[in-house]
């Protein structure tokens, strides 16, 4: 009895094995081997700061690019891009480090309060309702869906400007304050050689005299910055100056001429005498991002000479 | 047994502290602000420019598309600028400033109180003056009326409804509008169903003003086909579909218009405007606004100017209390606090409500207990526990398959929450998202 048993249980066993062999080898899904190895170096955050949906979905995605330009995992960052590279056998591009910028120097002294929010302390609902506590609104609201929005703990709220900081250490640039922020606040910028950067901190659209009134601290327009600029990195549009990292060569002449201080410098030395220390700075920084740049700089500043002759 | 509409609903006191007073007009102010937003839509484009000299009535601002409307100078003076202006939204945006110099109308328009019933237009004439007049939906929504009065092909109007619930406590500018202006409504009513091409009309209006319903009832025998229809008193019987579930008994599917059920719905004050317009020559300037609270001195009910700035109205009703907390533009379920005082009269401004400061306090948030009165207090049928949580979640596939854009944003959710939850502040944000992926896709 016992061997009737055993018999019938294994061949219903060697059926259902067959079986399923069968089934597996018919339909077979191919997935490229290099996804899982690609995956395995990729950090593992599922951001998605990238662009794709999570790290599985940058791996599917490398492995099908002809190229890797334009690829960035924000997070690994340069290493990580050239480890998928020799995996996948392709070459990767250099891609500058990025930083978030929070771009509103509206503390609680420069912008006063003219009433209060009592509602859910989320800047994406308070923006559904209106402009803000204060006269500006276009600045940061101060309730902290960046903060929530970080994966990596790299963004506070300063308990006394009530704007957010942010830890350049721990940004990995994945862009998620940037979606996150209701007000467009937030910009990616370019880190900058030794993390210097000179970015105008205000995005008031309001004209020179509304915007001052509303905050001592911003951006009247006045254009006195995108003169001064000799590399024409600086833009006024709207009533607010925007100055291009991809020209900006960090010369500060902008920082020194504004007349609010909107315009702000990161990680500099301090200065000694305003222009004689800028102008080498900008000669010893330049030649580090770009070799061959200095020399269109020249022919701008003789132009503008002609010009003015 | 009185209709009501079927889902939901909830009862808020009344509160209604100006009812039964006068209709008392305003002068013009010093200066007015018009802003180019007073409507759904595109907003106008401004014909005038500084240093212009306009007249009451005259057009400023012309509609800058399908869904938009004219705007019309409601003083007589100087252009002072066209800057931006903080209005009701919170948020700054372009309107024209006029200095007010005398009260000189243009000559067009009819200014005797003589009743015109007689009117020879075709349905396409009138729809055109009430376009040029720059008439939107007066009860808040502002929506374009003209828009309303031409169905989509496929569409044919049945029944023109009149909404005088008035559901909205404290608010009583349609009230009074009904008390004085009865014959000039029924006249305006006439003009819509003429417009639309219907032979039947219903005015709707809630049981809590017995005066209006008695003197529209027996004004109404005079004019064939408008019925007059007293409601049970529930919140939010204004809104647009649940008016027509209360009157005709006919649902609206989610993302469908109104038209689709055979009905057009407009508000009682639009059908004034429409009267003035048609009839009067009258485009749309000025209109009736509460102002009212438990400690304003008098609650009026106010005929002002579009772009008067609403201290002059809180001035005129014995000024502002002194333990005021917040100054709500509108109604206390679907109002909205303001910025500022100096924001001014829009359009779609029925009240202005001043809650003292033990009033609007907020109650600290507590845990859902999933109670569900948010869901039996939900008029569309909606689950806003669930909604809110979507939200704070940021799942909006989920969202959207549970009908989040058919929110009327009513408030009676969190009115009904026992534990104090924000849920439409929720619910609105989500909302917003929600229908940006939806117009997303469809483009």
């Amino acid at each position: 009895m016992i061997l009737i048993a055993v018999i019938s249980l294994g061949a219903i066993g060697a059926i259902g094995a067959v079986f399923l062999y069968a089934c597996a080898k018919k339909f077979e899904v191919y997935e490229d081997p290099r996804i899982a190895q690609v995956q395995e170096v990729l950090p593992g955050a599922n951001c998605g700061g990238c662009g794709y949906p999570g790290c599985g979905g940058f791996a599917s995605a490398c492995v099908k690019a002809d190229t890797l330009d334009g690829m960035l995992c924000p997070v690994g960052g340069a290493p990580v891009m050239e480890k998928i590279a020799t995996i996948l056998g392709k070459t990767v591009a250099e891609a500058e480090p990025k930083v978030a910028v929070v771009r509103c120097n509206g503390s609680c002294t420069a912008r006063p309060r003219t009433n209060q929010y009592d509602g859910v302390k989320s800047c994406a609902i308070a923006s559904t309702l209106y402009g803000g506590e204060t006269g500006c609104t276009f600045g940061c609201l101060g309730y902290g869906d960046c903060v929530a929005a970080c994966n990596f703990g790299a963004i506070r709220i300063d308990s006394e400007t009530g704007l957010p900081v942010v830890d350049e250490d721990k940004c990995t640039s994945c862009g998620a304050c940037v979606k996150a922020c209701p007000k467009n606040i937030i910009e990616l910028r370019k880190k900058g050689p030794k993390s210097r950067r000179v970015f105008v901190s205000c995005v008031n659209k309001d004209k020179g005299a509304v915007a001052r009134k509303a905050c001592t601290n911003a951006c009247i327009g006045c254009g006195k910055c995108a003169k001064e600029c000799p590399f024409e990195a600086i833009t006024v549009e709207n009533n607010v100056a925007y100055i291009d990292y991809t020209k900006c060569r960090l010369c500060r002449k902008c920082v020194a001429v504004c007349p609010t201080g909107a315009i702000h410098e990161l990680n500099f030395p301090p200065r000694k005498e305003s222009a004689s220390a800028a102008q080498p700075k900008a000669a010893e920084v330049a030649p580090k991002t770009a070799p061959n740049k200095p020399e269109p700089v020249q022919v701008v500043e003789t132009k503008e000479d002609t010009n003015q002759k | 047994m009185l209709r009501t509409f079927r889902i939901g609903g909830i009862h808020p006191p009344e509160n209604k502290l100006s009812a039964g007073k006068k209709i008392t007009a305003l002068a013009a102010p010093k200066q007015v602000i018009i802003p180019l937003s007073q409507h759904i839509g595109a907003p106008a484009q401004a014909v005038v420019k500084k240093g212009d000299i306009v007249k009451v009535g005259t057009l400023i601002a012309k509609a800058g598309g399908f869904v938009s409307a004219n705007i019309h100078s409601s003083v007589s003076g100087k252009v002072n600028k066209i800057d931006n202006a903080l209005d009701t939204s919170g948020y700054k945006r372009p309107a024209i400033y006029i200095d007010v110099e005398g009260d000189e109308w243009e000559e067009t328009i009819d200014r005797s109180d003589a009743l015109v019933k007689e009117c020879s237009l075709s349905s396409k004439e009138i729809i055109d003056k009430i376009a040029s007049a720059g008439i939107v939906g007066m009860g808040g929504a502002t929506f374009p009326t003209q828009v309303k009065l031409m169905p989509p092909p496929g569409n044919k109007a049945e029944i023109v409804i009149i909404n005088a619930v008035e559901c909205e406590p404290y608010l009583t500018s349609d009230h009074s509008l009904m008390m004085e202006k009865g014959e000039e409504i029924l006249v305006g009513v006439t003009l819509l169903m003429k417009a639309v091409n219907v032979n039947r009309a219903v005015i709707g209006i809630e049981n809590n003003k017995r005066d209006a319903i008695a003197h529209l009832t027996q004004l109404a025998a005079g004019y064939p086909g408008i019925e007059v229809m007293p409601l049970q008193v529930k919140y939010p019987q204004g809104g647009e579909k649940q008016l027509i579930d209360a009157v005709i008994r006919r649902q609206v599917k989610s993302g469908a218009l109104p038209i689709s059920v055979g009905a057009v719905v407009q508000n009682v004050g639009t059908a004034y405007a429409v009267y003035e317009a048609v009839q009067k020559n009258k485009p749309l300037f000025e209109r009736v606004v509460t102002v009212t609270g438990k400690a304003v001195a008098n609650p009026s009910n106010f005929l002002v100017r579009v772009g008067t700035p609403i201290s002059t109205l809180i001035e005129a009703a014995g000024g502002m209390p002194e333990n005021t907390g917040k100054v709500i533009g509108g109604g206390p379920m679907m109002g909205k606090a303001l910025v500022s005082a100096e924001v001014p009269v829009t359009k779609g401004s029925s009240g202005v409500l001043l809650l003292t400061k033990e009033e609007s306090v907020r109650k600290p948030m507590q845990d859902c207990i999933r109670c569900a009165k948010c869901v039996s207090a939900c008029p569309m049928g909606l689950n806003p526990a669930f909604l809110m949580k979507y939200t704070v979640y940021k799942n909006w596939e989920l969202a959207e398959a549970n009908y989040i854009q058919d929110c009327i944003e009513c408030g009676s959710c969190s009115y009904t929450c026992p534990a104090n939850r924000p849920l439409l502040d929720y619910i609105r944000s989500g909302k917003g998202k929600v229908m940006g992926i939806i117009r997303a896709r469809k483009s």
